[in-house]
């Protein structure tokens, strides 16, 4: 089959991008959408032009490093499927795409298709974790977890970090992946011990980044290639409440600087 | 070359528990005094450096990806092995030990693997302890399942996600020590060079991936937790990025190559659809626990599977292997679906394909119960092939997805560069020549968590290392190397792009250095990869430049590394007169087919020493003892 390709193509963080047009005639319904690049790229190095940066690496849908806008959505838009797991049999002979990088000021465009995603990792850095020191811990088999709570921890627990939540959202923030962490350890008794801290210490190195704020829009879930709930941003809300309630310890350092909701 | 194990004395089960006994402690004063350099962030790489870090040490952190969270232990599904014995079926340290020594046909080291199984169970206490949602029984209690060549369920899971989420266990320990300021974590960096002063390793040389600038940093040790090369293949289960880099480059400093020749194909894996194709997709080994094997009886049948009666399928493995089944290790497996293909009853549009059919569990468990266990691999199937895996059979065909060949290491886990560590799929210490499923994951978690925090202090108290800076000779002299390279790879300018020479040496290496290997056809690889070497120096191109985001130049150089590997795979697998594992010489079979060792000729690690460019490369021996053990005959049936 044969596309038309609107790319956008910036050599750099601080040069000025454009889109360029491509016509790829010869795609093939089972090549993956990476594939499809790859064999648009291979032909661009022949004829002595630069191939297309796209970020990639398993192409199984699981590390999370592909992903970028086709035609207006992040993915492509097909359900639970990220770009590397997209095939062209969803398309047609003689379509038009656009592929765009994700569109956010909290992720900058490094070239290409090629965002800087280093925000997510200072989210996790400020909490994302169970602070438990290798070493000795006591028996698995001793710390009991419902089925329930362990089959809905995994389901939060299954954020590939990719970034597309926070493509989808017109006020390009990370709520889903912020909470879908925040949800995942407080599923369980292990993690819920340090609950109050977490959300509050995620929370607010999420505000030092620029991303926005949810605004219940809920085009994270739909864009969201592991199908996270947005239920994630509930508990969230919930939890971030929670752990300002009157008589709880505010706890050292940085997290008195979080403004207190009004005690009531 | 001095290749000393240095394995504890004293009975086996008691090896590990005496070395840490007797190992030499440093005080937490000194260990911040130390700095350490950890290459990757996988399994061993983000739990090593999490952990080291947590005892006091200063680390410094780097991977090419652009988070640590991606590296790819995270594709593993299936799941992690250990002795917990919950099922009560008959597990034990030993058990685990023994079908992991017996998995790997005897060409594993016994203190090395007796220490994996000893340490399995910790691991699962970790990373529950972390967080790890791991699945559960109604009452709480953590589920088990089985996997090939074993007879008991020990393997923990968590979905079909399990390497996922136990990665991201270890990034959560990471971060938190990245935010302790205890780590110093370098994303997007492409190490390009192992530096050797006064002959220990003392740093590395690394290319920023955003604004090529090399940069040289130094340390009191290096730890290369950089995974395989089955990516040598072109097409493998590999992430795109996986490299043999550091590791290539670190056998060009001195470290020893071990068992090159011992790669796993593993056989459950969706057959190749195009010639445009970019990589191959594993399906969890887990699935062959409730699924069957089976090719049509006749040759050639274009029938649609599910109107091929019963009495007209072959499950092959069932009738051959009537113990194990469909459960026989990952390299009998492999090399009985090549088996049946190439005898021309192989099925799907190439021919190179066998079905994986889950209808028998369906109608015995349910289909609900089917989607729990496996429902995400059947959907990762279904947006493959566009087919519905509850309704036809899978189509599968195996795919080199690990490679149990790496640095030679010893007991401590370190190199024979002093102050060299080599972790997890790295290194070639456990695995002998074929890994069990579920073992990998388990032993990425034991070096870094368990292992390389209890061995590495010693060498820091043994050793008086010099201060050394990144102004020392040795660092410009490898930085002047890095930098001539990729300009040299930039200048040919030829006619044919990076893939295009690494798709050929993939050819060469899966027709004549793959699942099926005789010495006409290893011998004839050496000349045909040391052509297409030739070939890539002269006419590869390699478009912009060095100083910005550059994805073919990072592909070249890797590339540049795999032709030189490659030949060295051929050189260890002509050099190995027998079969053993994964490593199969037409040559040298039973009469059924099976892998014939050679016991009395082959029973050592074969470790290659470089000798410089264009030399032949110097095969040296560590002879495996078995104290606890008698090789035999693996028999599966």
């Amino acid at each position: 089959m044969k596309l038309t390709l609107h790319i956008w193509r910036q050599n750099g963080p601080n040069a000025k991008g454009r889109f360029v047009t491509y016509t790829h005639d010869k795609v093939n319904e089972h090549m993956s959408f990476l594939e499809m690049l790859d064999v648009l790229n291979q032909e661009l190095i022949e004829r002595g032009e630069e191939p297309v940066a796209f970020e990639h690496d398993c192409r199984e849908g699981v590390c999370g490093m592909c992903g970028f806008v086709i035609n207006g959505l992040p993915h492509g838009g097909r359900k639970g499927t990220t770009t590397c797991q997209l095939h062209m049999r969803h398309f047609s002979d003689g379509d038009e795409l656009t592929l765009e990088p994700w569109r956010s000021a909290a992720f900058p465009v490094l070239r290409d298709l090629v965002v800087d995603r280093s925000s997510f990792d200072r989210i996790i850095q400020a909490g994302g974790f169970i602070s438990v020191h290798t070493g000795a811990p006591p028996d698995a088999s001793t710390l009991l977890v419902p089925k329930d709570d362990a089959e809905l921890a995994m389901d939060y627990a299954e954020c590939i970090g990719c970034g597309a939540c926070v493509a989808a959202c017109p006020n390009g923030a990370a709520m889903l992946f912020m909470s879908a962490k925040i949800a995942h350890l407080g599923m369980l008794p292990q993690g819920k011990i340090e609950a109050d801290r977490r959300v509050r210490a995620m929370a607010e190195a999420m505000e030092k980044e620029a991303f926005g704020s949810c605004t219940n829009y809920t085009s994270c879930e739909a864009a969201c290639p592991k199908e996270i709930s947005i239920s994630a941003i509930a508990r969230m809300n919930a939890d971030y409440r929670r752990a300002f309630l009157p008589g709880k310890p505010v706890g050292g350092g940085k997290l008195e600087k979080v403004k207190l909701l009004p005690a009531t | 070359m001095k290749l000393d194990a240095r394995i504890p004395s004293g009975q086996l089960p008691d090896k590990w528990s005496s070395f840490r006994d007797h190992v030499k402690l440093l005080s937490p004063a000194n260990k911040r005094k130390h700095t350490i350099i950890v290459v990757g962030t996988g399994l061993a790489g983000a739990s090593a450096a999490a952990t080291l870090a947590e005892l006091g040490f200063t680390i410094k952190t780097f991977c090419y990806q652009d988070s640590a969270r991606r590296a790819h232990s995270i594709a593993a599904q299936g799941g992690i092995n250990a002795t917990k014995n919950y099922p009560y079926d008959g597990d034990s340290v030993w058990r685990l030990f023994y079908d992991t020594i017996k998995g790997g046909d005897f060409r594993g080291r016994e203190a090395n693997t007796y220490r994996l199984a000893e340490l399995s169970s910790n691991i699962i206490d970790q990373c529950v302890a972390q967080g790890v949602p791991f699945a559960r029984d109604y009452a709480g209690y953590l589920a088990n399942r089985s996997f090939g060549g074993a007879l008991v369920s020990r393997t923990f899971y968590a979905r079909g996600a399990t390497g996922q989420q136990l990665l991201l266990g270890a990034y959560s320990a990471l971060s938190r020590q990245v935010a302790a300021g205890a780590v110093e974590m370098h994303p997007r960096s492409d190490v390009q060079d192992i530096v050797v002063v006064d002959g220990k390793a003392r740093g590395i040389i690394v290319r920023d991936m955003l604004t090529g600038e090399l940069s040289a940093y130094a340390a009191d040790a290096v730890i290369l937790a950089t995974g395989g090369y089955a990516n040598v293949f072109y097409l493998s289960t590999n992430a795109k990025g996986c490299n043999t880099t550091a590791t290539w480059r670190a056998h060009r400093r001195g470290a020893g190559f071990a068992n090159p020749c011992y790669m796993q194909i593993h056989p459950t894996c969706i057959p190749q659809s195009g010639d445009y194709q970019s990589k191959l997709t594993l399906m969890s080994e887990s699935l062959r626990n409730d699924g069957r094997v089976w090719v049509p009886r006749k040759k050639g049948d274009t029938r649609n599977p599910n109107d091929i009666p019963e009495e007209e399928r072959n499950y092959y493995l069932e009738e051959k292997y009537p113990a194990y089944g469909n459960m026989v290790p990952r390299d009998v497996a492999s090399r009985n679906a090549k088996y049946w293909c190439d005898r021309g009853y192989g099925v799907g549009p190439s021919g190179r394909g066998v079905y994986l059919d889950l209808k028998d569990a369906i109608e015995r468990l349910g289909v609900e119960t089917i989607r729990q266990r496996y429902g995400n691999l059947f959907d990762m199937y279904e947006r493959i092939t566009g087919e519905n895996a509850y309704e036809v059979p899978m189509r599968i065909y195996p795919a080199p997805h690990y490679t149990m060949g790496g640095l030679w290491v010893d007991y401590h886990l370190m190199s024979n560069i002093p102050g060299l560590f080599v972790l997890g799929e790295a290194n070639f210490s456990d695995h002998g020549a074929n890994r069990l499923g579920a073992s990998a994951l388990m032993q990425g978690l034991a070096d870094g968590y368990f292992i390389i925090p209890n061995t590495i202090g010693e060498y820091f108290v043994n050793e008086r290392l010099q201060e050394v800076s990144t102004a020392a000779a040795e660092f410009k002299d490898a930085m002047a190397d890095v930098d001539q390279r990729l300009k040299k790879l930039l200048a040919v300018n030829g006619t044919k792009t990076v893939d295009h020479f690494h798709r050929e040496l993939g050819r060469i290496m899966w027709d004549d250095v793959g699942m099926s290997r005789n010495a006409k056809g290893l011998e004839d690889a050496i000349q045909r990869i040391g052509q297409l070497r030739e070939q890539f120096w002269s006419d590869v191109r390699v478009p912009g430049d060095n100083n910005e985001l550059n994805q073919e130049l990072e592909k070249a150089a890797r590339v540049a590394d795999f032709l030189e590997l490659g030949e060295l795979i051929a050189r260890d697998a002509l050099a190995r007169e027998e079969s053993a594992g994964g490593h199969f010489r037409e040559e040298h079979q039973t009469e059924e087919g099976e892998a014939l060792r050679d016991d009395e000729h082959f029973q050592h690690v074969a470790v290659w020493e470089f000798t410089g460019e264009g030399k032949e490369p110097v095969r040296h021996t560590e002879p495996l003892v078995f104290e606890a053990v008698t090789p035999t005959q693996r028999s599966y049936k």
